[in-house]
């Protein structure tokens, strides 16, 4: 029994050290590659940057497109799924289907189509009001067109993280008893429903922001230069600048997630002390 | 993290009379509210469904009628219906990078469940709770690590300049980042991780129990896995299968960036076509490439959500 448990043991601590091998690696590697420097270690990559022509501007159109994706996403969401929950059951596979479908398309196919769509507009639409919606939402400044395109692909992604965070909270019973201590219908959604979904709306929105950080495929064929594009058309020129600004954006990420998880476990620390 | 759908049993939300007792103790108020409620409540849903049938609606729309039909800047005239578009796009150099795509998302899908169950089998059975935490946190941050900074990243440690190239000269034996091996490799550093994190919570859902009783019976650990712990297993190891077969399949910043056009893929072709890199009169073809890859996702989605509510009943 002895010499299994220990076989065990040898046999996880091997799959791990493996692991962590294989996913090391690359990330050391790829510091090394960002600092190394033909005389000794440099930051240059890191403070050039800042300074790259196109940085600020990409980086604030990828922040102003994710801003906006989350909060038109969650204004969506948010109502529909609770008045699923409360009134109109019937809904719910609906809801379910819709939120499903998009993971069919995938970003490239669903760009083709947005295409397609843009299209008709100078082919059919010239004269009519809705060439100026058309025109309107593909503006270089803000491309709405890719909102429309990261709403949906973030659609699954939040749906199932709000779904799990309704899951776990009785709607119902609590907008009842909200209700009858006399609050009205905003402040039983506000005051109540609200911050109990705030584990899951952090998680919905910290889903989506990634989405909209890390994307490419729409935007760089759509034709514009949001973070992503950026880094590509630097790539090609200066590799260890875009190596650079790889390590910056898991570290970004690990960062988000770390206060995500944060942010989760005070939650469950107050709920477990009230 | 929830890149992972991950199955929750069925609460009483889907109970449409409200909760036992809720509203039996209150006053008659909320019967009349519940109905008011319930008449105008359909209404917070109209912005979501409005705003889904023109985004995806319209999209979809001009995928079909745009795959069957002519393109506008064909010699003849656009417009007529015709299938030359998806008879195209499954011949010829089209056809390889649609086998191409899909045979490097079924290896792939294939190496990141096998590599993907040890770990997170490791991980489950381990004691320490820290070593848990920090694979699964640092799970959910490569699962989404996907796209141009993986490609980077890769570059940077196997490519040709890479470090870890240099540094045991591996294009001396024959290494190449940019083909179809190196791409695979890049691919598993996104796929494992979303493996570990889909099929934990399938593992937690074994009880010591089940494995108590087979040893009680004798069995030996490969039969206990044979014929206990796989079948129970296999709805969550195939839907986990799908899931990354589908993330690979869809994936094109990645090979983009990395491979260029060393590998063909379909995702790639797609953008190639609209970008107008096509011959004159063959614009709709990259909406019929498009409806291929979908049809292709539909299949994959069509194992995949019953396999997902199947597991779901057994283990929670």
């Amino acid at each position: 029994m002895a010499q299994l448990i220990s076989r065990l043991r040898v046999w996880r601590g091997a799959v791990l050290l493996l692991a962590g091998i294989y996913f090391l690696v690359p990330m050391a590697a790829s510091v090394w590659f960002s600092i190394d420097d033909v005389n000794g270690i440099g930051f240059d990559a890191y403070t050039g940057l800042l300074s790259a022509p196109g940085f600020t501007d990409s980086l604030w159109l990828t922040l102003g497109l994710a801003a906006v994706t989350v909060v038109v996403l969650l204004l969506l969401l948010v109502p529909a799924m609770i008045a699923v929950r409360l009134g109109s059951p019937r809904l719910r596979p609906v809801l379910e289907v819709v939120c499903t479908l998009p993971l069919v398309v995938p970003p490239v196919a669903l760009t083709a189509g947005l295409i397609g769509v843009l299209r008709w507009g100078p082919d059919y639409l010239m004269d009519t009001p809705f060439f100026q919606t058309f025109v309107f939402i593909q503006q270089p400044e803000f491309p709405l067109v890719l909102v429309i395109a990261y709403v949906l692909m973030a659609l699954p992604l939040a749906y199932r993280a709000l779904d799990a965070g309704l899951r776990a909270v009785d709607v119902r019973t609590l907008v009842e008893a909200a209700r009858n201590c006399g609050a009205s219908w905003p402040r039983a959604v506000f005051a109540v429903i609200l911050p109990n979904l705030r584990g899951a709306l952090l998680n919905a929105s910290f889903l989506t922001l990634a989405l909209v950080l890390g994307e490419f495929t729409a935007a760089s064929i759509l034709g514009y230069e949001p973070f992503s594009v950026w880094i590509y058309s630097v790539g090609n020129s200066q590799g260890q600048m875009s190596v650079a600004v790889s390590v910056l954006s898991l570290l970004i990420t690990w960062v988000l997630l770390l206060l995500l998880a944060a942010a989760g476990r005070e939650r469950h620390h107050k709920t477990a002390t009230s | 993290m929830t890149t992972a759908p991950t199955p929750v049993p069925t609460p009483a939300a889907t109970d449409t009379s409200g909760g036992p007792g809720a509203s039996r103790t209150a006053s008659p108020t909320p019967a009349t509210e519940r109905r008011r409620l319930r008449g105008g409540s359909w209404l917070a849903t109209v912005p979501l469904l409005a705003f889904f049938a023109i985004a995806f609606g319209l999209p979809a729309v001009a995928i079909v009628t745009g795959a069957f039909t002519v393109s506008s800047d064909a010699p003849t005239g656009g417009g007529s219906f015709t299938t030359a578009n998806l008879t195209d796009s499954v011949h010829g150099a089209y056809w390889t990078a649609l086998l191409s795509s899909l045979k490097l998302s079924a290896l792939t899908a294939l190496i990141g469940t096998v590599v993907g169950v040890p770990i997170a089998q490791a991980v489950v059975t381990s004691r320490f709770r820290v070593l848990r935490e920090a694979v699964l946190t640092a799970s959910g941050v490569l699962a989404n690590f996907g796209g141009l900074p993986l490609a980077f990243a890769f570059v940077a440690t196997l490519g040709n300049a890479g470090e870890v190239t240099k540094m045991f000269h591996l294009t001396d034996h024959g290494w190449s980042l940019y083909s179809f091996t190196g791409l695979s490799v890049a691919y598993l550093y996104f796929l494992v991780p979303l493996m570990v994190l889909t099929i934990t919570p399938a593992l937690d859902g074994l009880r010591t129990q089940w494995r108590e009783a087979a040893q009680n019976n004798r069995a030996t650990a490969l039969q206990y896995w044979r014929h206990v712990a796989l079948p129970i297993l296999f709805p969550s190891l195939l839907g986990g299968y799908v899931l990354l077969f589908g993330s690979a399949f869809a994936a094109y910043a990645t090979a983009a960036a990395m491979v260029g056009a060393t590998v063909p893929l379909i995702s790639r072709q797609i953008a190639d076509a609209l970008s107008g890199n096509v011959l004159v009169g063959q614009g709709n073809l990259a909406l019929a490439l498009s409806l291929d890859m979908i049809i292709v996702a539909v299949l994959v989605m069509a194992v995949y959500l019953p396999l997902q509510r199947r597991s779901a009943r057994w283990l929670s």
